[in-house]
């Protein structure tokens, strides 16, 4: 499989923190906007680690953790446009950050009050997904619309549309992702196919999933793909503004594969131990997303000291709020459920409702 | 008032849909130029565009996977599945999303999806092509599921069904869609979409029916009729929810009910009403809830498929053995 040495991945800041060039790609912003991709990676590496934590408290049931997957999050996240909308997997809190969620509202689902937290249509971010692939169809069939309300093409900005669907390099063999890419093909959608492939689905590793490189698969489906070292903010940021962009103005789907590492368990239920080498997660520490933007910004003396004080500091109070907002969170009330299910209710399921409400009146007298 | 066949009623109940509403896309495979392999949307591309009326790859999940993000951009897809057996592959998006996606989203995310399935037996298909997968949707919270038995309702329902702000899985009998032609009123409405019916009223005991049964059950009335036998016939319509209140309230009279359909037996929807009548009308039961239908085989070669089916006779039988209680 592919590594640092290929030459057909994407890379403008090397792990050393230094810029390079690329024949292809090019990351426009300056340091000021690099400074503010450094902020959004560690807010959302403290997001994560307080989730996790949390998790260990009992306080959540579960936390499918990005740790190791910031750039590839941030870096595409921040290439969005407000009218763009975002399809995600169940991992995708950068993105969800970017998209300016409270990441309070992140917790809901895994806390088991509530099955999203948010509404989509507020932050253009769609319903965490759980069933995997399941939401490349749904960003497909949502990208035919943009071109039904002729949101693509028109040279209009803050009109032309695109959409991003996230998933994983398990998520490539499931039949809807590959349905997912014949549709978007022939209909020519506004849909940008994003892939973090972090090496593993649960146990298995990528090449369980496919003996050929996954970006290679577009050409199959007669769209470009491309692979970025998916641990580069800047190179997925360049990348993925090329693809939306590509989207935006009517030329169809593309595929990224921004390769990258989970350097924590799957979930907080999984044990990594049990199928990959300590080794392996030690060579991609040295790859660490982060740190390479703060070696560079050091390097090139684009902040001081005190920007990184001031970053932990903030990064230390978003988790101390988190903390308690979490433990705050109301237990959803069972008879509204009944009322979540139709937009017209039925008879039935109000008279369940009242039988419901009827016992749990008995069970307190 | 027009007489049509039931295929011409949907063809103009989609058509009007379309009119009355631009956020209305049909979506399915040969649905376009040929109009669908039953015809049903026959015109429409011709009239609406390559756009609205959309000739799909091949791959159930996609059809309705991409339907549910059509309708989160703000459309009213209907989708048509090609053949009843051919639904399994989207079943997935069906159940997992379609069906819940109001739910997760807090109530905040309407899903107004129509699956239209051509379904049952009767037309001498290979397999595959004749399944009532019904009781499968039935069971799943958050879907709607209706059949139509006639052109009149077949061009309201389709109508009410597309202007639901929740998803329904539309069945259609195909094998009523060039046989059974009727009187269409495009201008009065025949009943609300979720509410069953008393298509012809009687006292010695209550037929219950849906979709391509609904025929059987009217030709077992007319044929009880020279035996001295005065059926009351009731056309549910509506599966999901059910609509029971009309059906306590005859098998509160008549003292007994039988239940008809094509799809297998074992926790078949009958078995359902069968249930909710012993719980709601015990006292004035004269003999259990009987069932006709389908026998829990795959569905047969179609060389038996008339052995399978339920007919005449078996509903007769069956309401001979409820007299004999
Ligand atoms: C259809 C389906 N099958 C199985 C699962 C259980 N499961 C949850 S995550 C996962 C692995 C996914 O791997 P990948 O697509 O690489 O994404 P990652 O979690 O690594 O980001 C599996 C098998 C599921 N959620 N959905």
């Amino acid at each position: 499989m592919a590594d640092f040495a290929d030459p057909e991945l994407v890379q403008l800041l090397t792990p050393e923190g230094e810029r390079i060039e690329h024949p292809d790609y090019r990351f426009d912003g300056d340091d000021e906007t690099i400074a503010g991709f450094y902020r959004d990676l560690v807010l959302s590496r403290r997001i994560d680690t307080e989730a996790t934590a949390l998790q260990r408290h009992g306080e959540l049931g579960i936390w499918a953790s990005l740790l190791g997957q910031e750039a590839s999050q941030i870096g595409s996240g921040r290439a969005l446009a407000p009218q763009d909308f975002v399809f995600p997997t169940y991992r995708e809190h950068g993105v969800a950050w970017c998209r300016g969620l409270d990441p309070a509202a992140l917790l809901h689902l895994f806390r088991g009050v509530d099955q999203s937290g948010w509404d989509p249509a507020a932050y253009n971010f769609g319903l965490y997904t759980i069933v995997i692939g399941a939401q490349t169809l749904h960003a497909t069939g949502y990208a035919m619309g943009v071109q039904l309300d002729d949101a693509v093409g028109t040279g209009e900005q803050g009109r032309d549309t695109a959409v991003v669907a996230y998933f994983g390099d398990g998520a490539t063999s499931q039949g809807d992702v590959n349905e997912a890419f014949v549709w978007a093909s022939v209909t020519n959608a506004p849909v940008v196919f994003f892939c973090q492939n972090n090496q593993w689905a649960i146990s298995e590793p990528t090449t369980r999933q496919t003996r050929v490189p996954l970006y290679q698969r577009a050409a199959g489906f007669g769209f470009p793909g491309v692979r970025v070292d998916g641990n580069d903010v800047l190179a997925v940021h360049a990348v993925t503004t090329e693809a939306l962009q590509r989207a935006r103005e009517g030329s169809g789907p593309s595929l990224i594969e921004a390769y990258t590492y989970r350097m924590g368990a799957h979930t907080t239920t999984d044990d990594p131990t049990r199928y990959r080498h300590s080794d392996e997660v030690e060579r991609w520490k040295l790859r660490d997303p982060i740190e390479r933007v703060r070696a560079y910004l050091r390097r090139v003396h684009a902040v001081d000291d005190a920007f990184f004080d001031d970053v932990d500091a903030e990064a230390e109070a978003l988790g101390e709020r988190l903390r308690t907002e979490c433990r705050q969170l109301p237990d959803p009330d069972p008879a509204k459920l009944f009322d979540l299910v139709y937009a017209e209710q039925t008879p039935e399921l109000a008279a369940q409702r009242d039988e419901l409400a009827e016992w749990l009146a008995t069970e307190v007298a | 008032m027009t007489t049509m066949t039931m295929a011409k009623a949907l063809n103009s109940g989609l058509r009007r849909a379309m009119e009355n509403d631009d956020k209305v896309v049909l979506m399915g495979e040969d649905i376009g130029r040929l109009g669908g392999v039953f015809r049903i949307t026959d015109g429409l591309q011709k009239d609406f565009g390559e756009n609205k009326v959309i000739d799909t790859p091949l791959a159930e999940s996609g059809i309705v996977g991409t339907a549910v993000g059509m309708a989160l951009r703000g459309y009213r897809p209907v989708v048509e599945i090609q053949f009843d057996g051919f639904v399994y592959p989207a079943y997935d998006q069906i159940v997992s999303q379609v069906a819940k996606f109001r739910y997760r989203s807090g109530g905040r995310q309407a899903m107004p999806i129509v699956i239209r399935i051509p379904y049952g037996g009767g037309i001498g298909a290979v397999e595959h092509h004749s399944e009532s997968p019904e009781a499968q949707f039935v069971h799943t919270a958050g879907l709607k599921v209706v059949s139509c038995s006639n052109p009149a309702d077949a061009y309201w329902m389709v109508q009410q069904a597309i202007a639901c702000d929740d998803p329904v899985v539309f069945l259609e009998p195909k094998r009523l869609y060039h046989s059974a032609k009727g009187d269409v009123d495009v201008d009065e409405p025949p009943a609300p979409l979720f509410a069953s019916r008393v298509i012809r009223p009687g006292t010695t005991a209550t037929v219950l029916a849906y979709g391509p049964s609904v025929s059987i059950a009217m030709g077992a009335a007319s044929a009880g009729e020279a035996d001295g036998l005065d059926l009351e016939v009731i056309d549910l319509r509506t599966l999901s929810p059910f609509d029971l209140e009309p059906v306590y309230e005859s098998v509160r009279r008549t003292g007994r009910a039988v239940v008809v359909h094509e799809a297998h037996r074992t926790l078949g929807t009958g078995a359902e009403i069968a249930a909710r009548i012993t719980e709601d009308c015990f006292y004035s039961l004269e003999a259990p809830v009987l069932r006709v239908t389908g026998y829990d085989t795959p569905y047969p070669p179609s060389r038996v498929e008339e052995t399978y089916l339920p007919d005449l006779d078996r509903v007769l039988d069956a309401v001979d053995r409820s007299l004999g209680w």
